[in-house]
């Protein structure tokens, strides 16, 4: 079943006439992604030729759902536009907006965010590569021919992190793999994912990895002893950060001595998560919970 | 991007915030000067982008200007937690009947601006937030309200602060929306004997997601920045994403996570990584070679490690790229290359032919770091 994203979901690409747009929009078709149309509103009525597939641009997001019946849209527009084309699809109903765009500023994450909420819109991101439920669908920069579907469910603010473990894992496979992205304000967050697996059948193990940065591992942790019944193993980047330096992620920023890579590692350990110190040890760690559990 | 004391000062008195008078000086000799167009009597406090400069002996009362430039020579060039003071700011001093702590920050959990207001401001702030909660009020804004007059003299009032505080508060509001900051602090905000509020010290950090829209630092912030360092800045001339760090293994990535976690397999083999350094998609030779550029210059480092997923960027084209980076850089130091993911059969054996006598190659991520942590200690 997967979750966010199924082989049925519908997806829009807002800024999918542009480079990064395109690029990736011909990715996602050839994972499989139902890609129903483009956004953009000096393009409408035309149409963008992807090998075999002629995908059509509406003006605006809501002339796209009524034509399509789109319920996911992936959001590529450059930062200055991002809030203005987030709330557009909130105000059209879109069940799933995941915001690949990087470097928006935190004011509109903040607006957007909220904004959503009151429509019933989850978003994903901003700064994330989006989700992929392999041999089903991808929505954004997730690389698709690097592992295969399987029943581990992976939640991570990173994105080469992610790569790194769907191909560690590449013979096991996933069920959805899902980057939330690593700014301060991110509209899907560790422990909504890990709710959506713990109910979803087809995830049989969840991936967590985090970084150093806010609490959002510390509280993962007091979340995965009250409500996950399914095993979780951990991965933590940011042990060696010097304190007080972003390190790329807007949100990898420690200061003080929350939000370190040692707090969230013990926080996890202490609900029985393992966390592993490498992201192959951490692979390792997946393969024996897996074994133990179908013994 | 965080500003300093002085620039925050400068912010909060352009949107009417009351702040003392002072002035920036960085030679004793400056400092002088200023203290005798002050009045004679200063606080002379060091300017570097850390807290605890109270504790730490950077911020010293000076009774007249011969007193000054004596403070002003002590504190300039003190190490303040790794910042080197270079600018010491002169600030007429202010008779203290209380001090209070405002401050916008941004909550990550609920996405969403705090306002924390307590009427038990100064030094200790921390200690009250974690001995007595109860004592440090903290009012979530919605963001599409702000803050009023009205919401603002409501948090004055629970928190206890005189009703002149509010009008700090919305004008602090005004600083973190219109500057596009994520935090805004003023610590302390006092009431004087002769019952003004005025913003004693202050801290801004900038979101440097919104350079694009202001344009008062220009692109690249504040142009004026005395604690950057060299190789940081040389770095930031190159657009390179570059912390210089203190160990001696060189660390090239793609993807902030990826990095940061390359760094602690080099730190698990007993190894100091010397350097952040992100590439992102990383394939053109220009950003190869100009982050090879950056660490072969840093001394302390005696080995550098590459390592690279290849993701949408396929390891064959990151191979041209080391490649093409090593005809226009002069490798001087051993470098490991490990590069996995798409194409990475391809990629590897580019390298091969190429065959640099001082590159080699791992296949795994934490065999790359045990290598690259044998070579540096073994320079």
């Amino acid at each position: 079943m997967a979750i966010y994203l199924t082989k049925e979901s519908k997806v829009l690409v807002q800024g999918m006439t542009g480079g990064e747009g395109m690029k990736h929009t011909r990715r996602m078709l050839a994972a499989g992604t139902d890609v129903v149309g483009g956004v953009n509103p000096r393009k409408a009525g035309r149409s963008v030729d992807f090998d075999d597939r002629a995908v059509p641009v509406f003006g605006s997001v809501r002339a796209g759902i009524d034509a399509t019946g789109a319920d996911v849209t992936v959001v590529f527009v450059p930062p200055a536009f991002s809030k203005a084309a987030v709330m557009e699809a909130a105000d059209a109903g879109i069940g799933l907006a995941v915001v690949i765009t990087e470097g928006i500023p935190v004011h509109d994450s903040v607006v957007f965010h909220a904004y959503a909420q009151r429509h019933g819109t989850r978003v994903i991101g901003p700064n994330c590569p989006g989700l992929i439920s392999p041999g089903q669908s991808n929505a954004g920069i997730i690389p698709a021919d690097i592992t295969k579907p399987g029943r581990v469910g992976l939640v991570s603010k990173s994105g080469t992190l992610t790569y790194q473990l769907m191909y560690e894992l590449r013979d096991t496979g996933f069920s959805t793999c899902v980057g939330i992205g690593g700014d301060p304000v991110v509209g899907t967050t560790h422990i909504d994912c890990l709710t959506a697996f713990e109910a979803d059948p087809d995830t049989e193990l969840i991936v967590l990895i985090g970084e150093i940065g806010g609490d959002a591992e510390e509280r993962a942790a007091a979340y995965i002893k009250e409500s996950v019944s399914k095993p979780v193993v951990a991965y933590i980047a940011g042990f060696t950060a010097p304190e007080g330096r972003t390190m790329g992620h807007a949100g990898a920023i420690v200061s003080g001595t929350s939000g370190t890579a040692r707090a969230k590692k013990s926080a996890l350990e202490a609900v029985g998560v393992q966390v592993g110190n490498t992201p192959t040890e951490t692979a390792r760690l997946v393969l024996e919970r897996l074994a133990e559990t179908s013994r | 991007m965080d500003l300093y004391e002085y620039q925050a000062r400068e912010l909060f008195e352009e949107y009417g915030i009351l702040v003392p008078r002072a002035e920036v000086a960085d030679s004793a000799k400056r400092a002088r000067a200023s203290a005798e167009r002050l009045g004679g009597r200063v606080v002379v406090k060091a300017q570097v982008k850390a807290g605890g400069r109270g504790k730490a002996g950077g911020v010293k009362f000076a009774r007249d200007p011969a007193a000054v430039e004596l403070t002003a020579r002590q504190i300039l060039g003190m190490d303040i937690k790794g910042h080197t003071v270079r600018e010491v700011m002169l600030a007429q001093p202010v008779d203290i009947d209380a001090e209070f702590y405002v401050s916008y920050v941004l909550d990550r959990s609920q996405g969403r601006f705090l306002a924390i207001a307590s009427a038990e401001g100064g030094m200790d702030i921390e200690e009250v937030a974690a001995t007595r909660p109860e004592a440090v009020l903290r009012t979530a804004i919605d963001p599409f309200e702000g803050v009023s007059r009205e919401k603002a003299a409501e948090i004055a009032a629970a928190a206890g602060l005189p009703e002149a505080a509010a009008d700090t508060l919305t004008a602090l509001w005004n600083v973190l929306i219109r500057e596009d900051a994520q935090l805004v602090e003023v610590n302390p905000l006092v009431r004087t004997a002769q019952g003004q509020i005025l913003a004693l010290d202050g801290k801004v950090t900038l979101d440097d997601n919104a350079r694009f829209r202001q344009t008062r630092w220009g692109a690249q912030g504040p142009a004026h920045d005395p604690e950057t360092d060299g190789l940081e800045a040389a770095a930031a001339a190159k657009g390179l994403n570059y912390v210089k760090l203190d160990g001696e293994v060189g660390v090239i990535g793609n993807g902030a996570g990826l990095v940061m976690s390359t760094l602690d397999v080099v730190a698990g083999c007993g190894a100091r990584p010397a350097n952040f350094l992100d590439i992102g998609g990383g394939a053109s030779a220009q950003i190869m070679a100009d982050g090879l550029s950056v660490i072969l210059s840093d001394p302390s480092v005696t080995a550098v490690f590459v390592n690279v997923f290849g993701g949408i960027t396929a390891c064959d084209a990151v191979a041209h790229g080391i490649v093409r980076a090593l005809e226009s850089v002069r490798l001087t130091k051993p470098l490991v290359v490990r590069l996995d993911g798409n194409n990475a059969a391809r990629g590897r054996a580019i390298l091969d032919e190429r065959g640099h006598p001082l590159v080699e190659q791992a296949t795994t991520m934490d065999g790359a770091a045990r290598r690259a942590a044998e070579l540096a200690h073994a320079a």
